[in-house]
């Protein structure tokens, strides 16, 4: 194709004056790193924060009784654990979580104590790191053994290794029988500095929790959902059977709420999403900016080769010849631009990946190259087709005559 | 002289075998500036055959720039007949008109144009391109063009590698690579000293002997004597025509 030859001649242009070339692509170079590298921190951040919720479970309703309400009981535990009634529910955790004292020798801290059963660990995604969580047995026989978070841990035992250690909760004594793993400061509330214990210790041994209708009450519960495309049926139904079981008027509000982690899904989702607009559009204004520095250099560069247009017109070159020169020459410094610029934002992704401090990753996805290359290439199509029709406007005899 | 293969169209010139190269018949060329005319050229009558050697003196003002511009296609007559090869101007499209230019004509410029940073033999190919010659075959055509002129060793030097007398055998090479019927030089030797400027003349008249049609414009009376035929031209009128041997 004959276009092929324009972008030959373009190269050797380009080639021959390598100093103007590389000032003319730096606008592009420098618009195409800065939109992928926004858009992959976009990306970077996003995936982080998608991750940090998936950890927590997203399958996961989160009920909390409200403060001083005391309905929310085991008998709700039970009742929304009834395959019949809840066939969208897996498992359902009963929660007790207050505040207390812990102390460790010399060492006195406030920690949030949770108690629960052993399926906590399970829908919370919480990994012990030594020891083990309690068991079933441990819940039935009220024993007086706790897990405890990996930054509590430390504060209360130092370095040393906690696992087996005595401790008090107020003036009860515990046996500390696991250390969770470090899950790092994101997220809601951390789990480092909690303690977990078997759910009838908290309730009975350490708090005398209140009873309602003879059940004793829960401060929480956490509800495994099966198919995470149920979340919203399985909220409403469980809504439903808490307000029943409640004795709830039709005008009384809920005396409990329940928390969706897949809607906190769909928040982070649309929030990363604005972010990579944001950023998009601000490499997308530098991209801009790029493109009239390459109309700016093209011009003046037409002014500067004003004697090679008129020698080229002199042994033969037509009105379109001289257009399609400096258009392709134009478009093919904005494609090496573009592709200078994606090397080095590939570049910068990768050393950004080698340090441990940063808490995400620079991901540059496909869509974006592809995005951020055919933007320049518009670009160059855009603002070189002026200086070009310059240039095919020149008059041969004054271009000649050029000095 | 080779012979140089062009797609059928440009035979041209060979279908109407004239004699005339150029054909010039009560040829004006006005400018306007502002209210006032210029005729920088008012009503030139000329005919120059193949294989002549012509110079076309006179002061500057004179209309010789003019009648070169129109001579070399790069410009129309206001008013009268040119014939290039027998392609009537006044008839022909630009793009067509670039083509002649391409194929008919040879240019040598008094500052050589040459292109800044490009080595001779990829200057030689430039007029190639726009025959639609690249690659390989224009690679062999230029390298040939620049052994005419004594450069065969010179390919890859760049214009500041070279003194002025063999940066103009490039334009010269540049000129004779697309094998044209008139090479078109305008004061070619202006720019070089006495002896390189002797040398570039020397070439002339070399080609000349070859049978090659050569227009120099000039007004340097040692350049002119190597012409067989001296056109002087004064106020945009023939003032003089004389042939060499005829005074």
């Amino acid at each position: 194709m004959t276009l092929f030859r324009y972008g030959w001649l373009s190269l050797q242009s380009i080639l021959a004056n390598k100093m103007r070339s590389l000032l003319t692509m730096l606008g592009v170079i420098i618009g195409v790193a800065a939109v992928l590298i926004t858009l992959g921190i976009g990306a970077g951040a996003s995936a982080s924060i998608t991750a940090d919720i998936e950890s927590q479970g997203t399958n996961l309703l989160t009920v909390t009784a409200m403060n001083g309400a005391n309905t929310l009981t085991l008998g709700d535990a039970a009742m929304l654990e009834d395959r019949q009634l809840h066939p969208e529910i897996d498992s359902v955790v009963p929660e007790y979580t207050a505040q207390a004292a812990v102390a460790a020798g010399e060492n006195n801290e406030s920690a949030q104590i949770v108690g629960a059963s052993p399926e906590y660990a399970v829908v919370r995604n919480l990994e012990v790191a030594q020891g083990s969580f309690f068991t079933a047995a441990e819940v039935e026989s009220q024993a007086t053994v706790a897990v405890l978070g990996a930054t509590l841990a430390q504060d209360l035992f130092g370095s040393s290794d906690a696992v087996g250690r005595q401790f008090r909760i107020g003036n009860q004594p515990m046996t500390v029988i696991g250390v969770l793993k470090e899950s790092g400061g994101a997220g809601f509330g951390s789990n480092d500095s909690r303690v977990f214990a078997p759910l009838s210790t908290v309730q009975g041994r350490l708090f005398a929790a209140p009873r309602y209708r003879g059940d004793l009450t829960l401060t929480g519960l956490s509800i495994a959902v099966g198919d995470s495309t149920l979340m919203d049926t399985a909220e409403k139904r469980v809504e439903e059977t808490l307000r029943l079981r409640h004795a709830l008027n039709a005008d009384d509000d809920n005396d409990f709420s329940i928390f969706n982690q897949a809607s906190l899904l769909d928040i982070a989702g649309s929030v990363t999403t604005t972010l990579s607009i944001f950023f998009g559009s601000i490499g997308a204004v530098s991209l801009l900016v790029g493109g009239i520095g390459i109309m700016n250099i093209m011009l003046v560069a037409v002014t500067e080769r004003t004697k090679e247009i008129g020698l080229r017109r002199a042994v033969g070159a037509r009105d379109r010849d001289i257009l399609l020169q400096f258009l392709i020459e134009a478009l093919v410094l904005c494609l090496l631009g573009g592709a200078i610029g994606a090397s080095i934002s590939y570049g910068l992704g990768g050393l950004v990946g080698l340090f441990p401090a940063m808490p995400f990753e620079i991901i540059i996805s496909g869509e974006a190259l592809a995005l951020a290359l055919g933007v320049s290439t518009a670009t160059g199509f855009i603002f070189g087709l002026y200086p070009a029709l310059r240039a095919t406007r020149l008059d041969p005899i004054e271009a000649l005559r050029y000095e | 002289m080779q012979a140089l293969e062009y797609p059928a169209e440009s035979a041209n010139s060979a279908a109407e075998p004239g004699k005339w190269v150029i054909e010039a018949e009560a040829l004006s060329k006005v400018y306007k500036m502002g209210d006032e005319e210029v005729r920088a050229l008012d009503g030139i009558s000329i005919a120059i055959a193949r294989g002549e050697y012509v110079a076309i003196v006179g002061a500057s003002g004179s209309g010789k720039s003019t009648l070169m511009n129109i001579i070399g296609l790069l410009d129309r007559p206001t008013s009268g007949v040119f014939r290039l090869a027998g392609a009537d101007a006044n008839s022909l499209s630009r793009d067509r008109m670039a083509q002649l230019r391409n194929r008919e004509i040879g240019f040598v410029f008094q500052r050589f144009n040459l292109l800044p940073r490009t080595s001779a033999q990829r200057q030689v190919e430039v007029p190639l391109f726009y025959a639609g010659v690249t690659g390989q075959p224009a690679a062999a055509r230029a390298r040939e063009a620049l052994e005419r002129v004594g450069l065969s060793k010179r390919i890859h030097h760049r214009p500041d590698e070279l003194s002025g007398g063999q940066q103009q055998r490039v334009a010269i090479a540049r000129a004779l690579v697309t094998n044209p019927s008139i090479i078109l030089a305008d004061e070619p030797t202006g720019a070089l000293d006495s002896k390189t400027g002797a040398e570039v003349m020397a070439l002339f008249d070399d080609l000349n002997q070859q049978g090659l049609t050569l227009i120099v414009v000039t007004h340097d009376g040692h350049v002119a004597r190597h012409a067989s035929r001296q056109i002087t031209l004064s106020d945009g009128v023939v003032v003089e025509d004389t042939k060499a041997g005829a005074q």
